[in-house]
């Protein structure tokens, strides 16, 4: 497909192409269209972008650094690389970036009652966090596996005054609490607003929180020009919905000298049948209120993701990723399980930084591209979480590999 | 309609004769296994089912409470698929030519076996209608016009939260009947208020020539009593299901009683449906 530029998406209809659109039950889609019109004004209000704003700079953070990753370049031994350090964010990722967002739009709206899903628990913790700073109520589902393997997200929650509903139905992670998030919407549609955590569901959501987290790209775009005097040659970002890279890359789009690969979980390997990565492994179908890439059976059913990292335990993906996937503009890859461990390991000791599971996934592509590159090329990977949740099930499975 | 038969145009003007309301049962294809969902769906009619909806087996029904979510998950471990489902029907057409099938469900799974072989198959089987429920006016133009050129209804779906600016969308290109989903919710959970339910199926009627069934929290036959003395139909699903449920084994297998306990449900709530009518007759003189 020839385009002229990759950044108009989507059409007034929530489409990317084939993608996105507004799946929906009919109780929802009332609602679905006034978030619509409540966030187009609210965009085409500077007084929003205004108040936002200054909750980054004073709340979240913003800017986060972005920070020339000398002893891993010097390991490596190839290109330069940059973090841009979304794991220095209040909350410790890049979610609170949209949750900030969401949530003043759904004061905006006048609701009282804010309802979200979360694999990790970083998208429930920055959701809980909002809720709490602006004395929302705040329930968050999350399905009975992922609580069991983030328990100290579960614990934050709950301190911030959040209501944790265990999700139990289907495979009990991230999709399901989705499904169980949406019935909630479904049942309390007067006073509830949906905070959706990836850029997935019906539209607008996928080009809501594009937006919200396009303040990692704007700013890494600055941050890389003040610091190289140029664009970066290539951008990596992991992904499960692929919020953070959506996130990163957008601004970027448009750069054709830019290359931009994003990093899907093949868990156990992508021959496996364990894994998560729907661009690499899935077909074209509908979920969660949109047409995208998802991991489903010759019949039409859902199957089981699977990754060492709960936020990329997901069968689907933003249905922008899935046009920009089929157009060719950015290029899909995948690392598993085993390479993010070791990624992990690798970080937290060249660097002192304990990235979350899912970055390094994009972190272990990072350690195979830049060996290959000259010198003078840059990398600018989004370090889009940090590793604090994730220490006690590595713990474990490091340990467990050393029994093995 | 290319010359085949309208059966539910001929059901609910049947109804209408009769001067009574239908009755419209919900179950999953394939719940709880091949065999005792064949035998189930046999015997629908005889129970007093008017028209059958049958659900088409989702791993992710993201509309429906539990009881529904656990029947279409065990119709899916029993080996369940689009093909089955289909096969359901032809083989209840072998021996019931009159009863309407509806077949109810999420798109993706139509939309993996191609909308054109879906709609083929699903007539060439003997369905008559298709209900999408994540396929809203904004989406459908895709699947719509192929179900409605092989002669099959596209039933839509209107809710509580369908306000006047929405309803012409969700009224236009809607043919065979109109669902009224009753509750703000998802199935098998809450009960209308009897005086919201008249209000809204009034405004249906204010705005459409179609029949009107309402589903979603009916549960007893007296629910479903008063369902019909304000719409068309009414439409029995989770509290089915959850007869059939009650009739496993810890095995998670049909016991012996299951068939006859759930057709004696719908018994039961047929009996409501059809006295419906004639108990408001008997009071109004």
């Amino acid at each position: 497909m020839q385009v002229n530029t990759y950044r108009a998406g989507p059409d007034e209809k929530g489409h990317f192409g084939l993608y996105g659109g507004r799946f929906v039950a009919e109780t929802l889609m009332p609602l679905v269209l006034s978030v619509e019109r409540a966030y187009a004004a609210a965009r085409a209000d500077p007084s929003f972008q205004a108040e936002l704003d200054g909750f980054l700079s004073h709340y979240v953070g913003r800017p986060s650094p972005l920070y020339y990753a000398e002893r891993l370049t010097q390991h490596l031994g190839g290109a330069k690389i940059y973090f841009k350090r979304d794991e220095l964010n209040h909350t410790g990722a890049h979610k609170i970036n949209n949750c900030m967002g969401q949530v003043l739009l759904a004061r905006r709206m006048g609701k009282q009652r804010i309802i979200a899903e979360t694999g990790a628990g970083q998208h429930g913790v920055a959701t809980a966090t909002v809720c709490a700073r602006f004395g929302l109520q705040c329930v968050v589902y999350m399905g009975a596996t992922d609580i069991e393997r983030q328990k100290p997200n579960v614990f934050r929650m709950n301190l911030l005054g959040a209501e944790v509903r265990p999700v139990t139905s289907g495979t009990a992670t991230l999709k399901d609490a989705m499904n169980e998030a949406l019935r909630d919407w479904v049942a309390n549609v007067a006073d509830t607003f949906y905070i959706i955590g990836s850029v997935a569901g019906p539209h607008p959501y996928p080009m809501m929180v594009r937006d919200f987290q396009s303040v990692i790209g704007n700013e890494a775009r600055e941050q890389i020009i003040a610091a190289e005097g140029r664009l970066p040659d290539t951008l990596i970002a992991c992904i499960g919905g692929g919020s953070n890279a959506i996130g990163l890359f957008h601004p970027f789009l448009d750069e054709p000298e830019v290359r931009i690969i994003g990093v899907e979980a093949a868990g156990l390997g992508l021959h496996s049948g364990k894994h998560a990565a729907s661009l690499t492994g899935g077909l074209p179908g509908v979920l969660h209120g949109n047409r995208t890439y998802l991991l489903q059976d010759a019949d039409g059913q859902i199957t089981d993701a699977h990754s060492i990292s709960a936020g990329l335990d997901y069968p689907g993906i933003g249905p922008e990723h899935s046009w920009l996937h089929d157009t060719k503009r950015v290029e899909y890859v995948s690392a598993t399980d085993d390479e993010a461990l070791e990624a992990f390991q690798l970080c937290a000791k060249l660097e002192g930084i304990i990235p979350a599971l899912e970055p390094a996934h994009a972190l272990a592509r990072v350690m195979t591209l830049a060996p290959t590159l000259p010198k003078e090329h840059i990398i600018l990977m989004n370090m889009c979480g940090r590793g604090d949740k994730d220490v006690f099930t590595v713990s474990a499975l490091l340990e467990g590999k050393r029994h093995a | 309609m290319s010359g085949q038969r309208d059966r539910i145009a001929e059901r609910f003007a049947k109804l209408k004769a009769e001067n009574r309301g239908g009755l419209v049962t919900f179950l999953s294809a394939g719940d709880p296994d091949r065999a005792t969902a064949q035998e189930l769906l046999d015997g629908l009619p005889i129970a007093g089912a008017d028209l059958i909806e049958l659900g088409m087996p989702f791993s992710d029904p993201m509309a429906d409470g539990p009881a529904i979510q656990a029947g279409s998950l065990r119709a899916l471990k029993s080996g369940a698929s689009m093909a089955r489902t289909l096969e359901h029907v032809h083989a209840f057409r072998r021996h019931d030519q009159d009863t309407p099938i509806v077949l109810m469900g999420y798109y993706n799974p139509i939309y993996r076996m191609g909308g054109e072989a879906f709609v083929a198959a699903a007539r060439d089987a003997g369905a008559d209608g298709v209900i999408v429920v994540d396929l809203p006016p904004e989406e459908d133009e895709e699947l719509r016009p192929l179900v409605r050129r092989a002669g099959l209804h596209f039933i839509r779906l209107a809710t509580p939260t369908t306000d006047d600016a929405r309803l012409p969308a969700v009224l236009g290109n809607s043919s065979g009947f109109l669902y009224y989903v009753s509750i703000a919710g998802i199935t098998g959970t809450r009960s209308a208020a009897e005086a919201d339910m008249r209000r809204a199926v009034e405004r249906l009627k204010r705005n459409s020539q179609l029949p009107i069934a309402v589903g979603f929290g009916i549960r007893t036959p007296e629910q479903a009593a008063a369902a019909v003395r304000i719409a068309d139909a009414a439409v029995v699903g989770s509290a089915l299901v959850e007869v059939l449920a009650r009739n496993l084994g810890k095995d998670g297998r049909a016991t012996p009683g299951l068939v006859a306990d759930v057709h004696n449900h719908v018994r039961a709530l047929a009996e409501g449906v059809r006295g419906a009518r004639v108990q408001q007759a008997e009071a109004a003189r």
